[in-house]
């Protein structure tokens, strides 16, 4: 009961003090957790809907594929990454071994196939929704495919969110690739751990109460956003 | 031979339809049937549920495919500039999950048609004046029919199918519907509908085109179909009898 207690003093003196280091991280973490959601969402949104409203010879074991992808280990996903960019590796030469930019590929790889399997449910319940409609209204497909992703949209951000979820608390990969260096690749999950480690427990406690504020904050969003939108039946 | 006319593309009448079949998986739903819809006309198509009357509809709209036989609009056949020049209003209404106006906007955007002012007035014909900024999928079901309607009305159509259009609507919306079809047909619209209401089709048909078991039986005058059908089926159905 103390080390909760003194964690949720130290975390509450650590965020009224505006602590540097934990700016840093915070920082650190929510910069490599939105560029990997950024670009996940670029690949994963529009290769979702392909999927979803395409028929090809396939596409059934590329949906499994992703789906199963889904579920991928961390620490395996940190382990490839690894072993492809270390100095030896194929892509040695890029240099980006212990940068955020190789803890944003490995967090790219496992939120992707999350958005692409997730958008692609979605896109092909309302395109089967939207489809004698939209054949009667002759709606070319380009027109008809931004109104699945606008009349989509809740569900959509509801895919995004919970994206960023698994980006933001994910630890195996990033202190792989990412080596957890101070100032340069330390994000709060690997701080969390280290201190963990280290026996710090109030401190891994008071960034775990802020890690989950984050996430609480971003599923109370979430939840608001869902209700208007069930409210107005637009999901 | 039939020909690509452009001139002829706005008049889409008469509407040929022969030896048409057209199958569901496996089963055959119209089974070579021919008719020709006058210009102008109100063809309501009737029938026993399961006769085909709606898969008769949307083939006319080009949403099913032909296994045989062909379908012509004053000698062309269907393409997308013809069907452009068609709106059909579903039994169930798909509405976009958006607002009315948003709806509008759509079919407006899909369609290229300008004008705050003409969906203003269309909904306004519809009564669903100051509905604009309402969810689409929360209005009850006559008001969800009127603007489906009121998208079709928006494209101006040559052609209107309605599939059903007054099932299980107050009287209001019964009403207001009925008095929208007659006034699109002065206009020079040639409509198509189905119905199970014998009075709905006594006041508006011009034509009757009489469906069962995926066959034509009757396409004849309105008032002739009813002061005499030609077939036992057709004397049956009006009378409320079982189809077997």
């Amino acid at each position: 009961m103390n080390i909760l207690l003194e964690a949720f003093a130290k975390s509450f003196e650590l965020v009224f003090t505006l602590n540097e280091d934990l700016f840093e991280i915070l920082l650190l973490s929510l910069k490599v957790s939105g560029i990997s959601l950024l670009l996940s969402c670029l690949i994963g949104l529009p290769l979702g809907t392909f999927l979803a409203i395409k028929s090809f010879w396939g596409k059934d074991a590329f949906l499994v594929l992703f789906n199963t992808m889904m579920g991928l280990p961390p620490v395996v996903v940190g382990l490839i990454v690894y072993l492809l960019v270390s100095r030896s590796g194929p892509f040695g030469w890029l240099g980006i071994l212990y940068t955020p930019t190789a803890m944003i590929i490995a967090q790219m790889i496992l939120i992707t196939p999350i958005i692409v399997s997730l958008t692609s449910q979605i896109i092909e319940e309302i395109s089967q929704e939207y489809k004698s409609l939209f054949a009667s209204l002759v709606v070319p497909s380009h027109k008809a495919i931004i109104a699945y992703l606008f009349d989509a949209r809740y569900s959509i951000l509801t895919v995004v969110l919970a994206g960023f979820g698994r980006a933001i608390s994910e630890v195996g990969a990033v202190i792989i690739v990412g080596g957890n260096i101070d100032h340069l690749t330390r994000v709060m999950t690997t701080t969390i751990a280290l201190e963990t480690s280290k026996g710090n427990l109030s401190l891994a406690l008071a960034l775990g109460i802020i890690l989950l504020s984050i996430a609480l904050t971003t599923n109370f969003i979430l939840i608001r956003l869902k209700i208007r939108a069930k409210r107005r039946m637009y999901v | 031979m039939y020909k690509s006319n452009k001139k002829n593309l706005m008049k889409l009448t008469p509407i040929e339809v022969i030896d048409l079949s057209v199958s569901l998986g496996k089963d055959l739903i119209l089974d070579k049937v021919s008719c020709s819809i006058k210009n102008n006309s109100i063809t309501v198509v009737i029938g026993p549920n399961g006769a085909g009357k709606s898969i008769f509809l949307q083939t006319i709209n080009g949403l099913t495919n032909i296994d045989n036989g062909k379908i012509t609009f004053n000698k062309i056949y269907n393409n997308d500039e013809i069907r452009n020049k068609q709106a059909m209003v579903f039994q169930t209404p798909t509405l976009l999950r958006r607002n009315v106006k948003s709806n509008m906007d759509f079919v407006s955007n899909v369609k290229n048609k300008n004008g705050k002012l003409i969906i203003k007035n269309i909904l306004k014909r519809v009564g669903l004046e100051g509905y604009d900024n309402k969810p689409a999928r929360l209005l009850s079901g006559g008001e969800k029919q009127r603007l489906s309607l009121a998208r079709a009305l928006l494209i101006e159509p040559s052609v209107l199918l309605l599939d059903e259009p007054t099932a299980n609507l107050d009287p209001f919306s019964l009403k207001l519907i009925e008095e929208i079809i007659l006034e699109e047909s002065k206009k020079g619209a040639t409509i198509i509908l189905t119905t199970h209401d014998m009075a709905q089709a006594k006041r508006l048909a011009s034509d009757i085109i009489f469906f069962n078991k995926g066959k034509i039986l009757e396409q004849t005058d309105a008032n002739v179909f009813f002061r005499n059908p030609l077939t036992k089926e057709a004397k049956k159905y009006i009378n409320g009898e079982i189809l077997l």
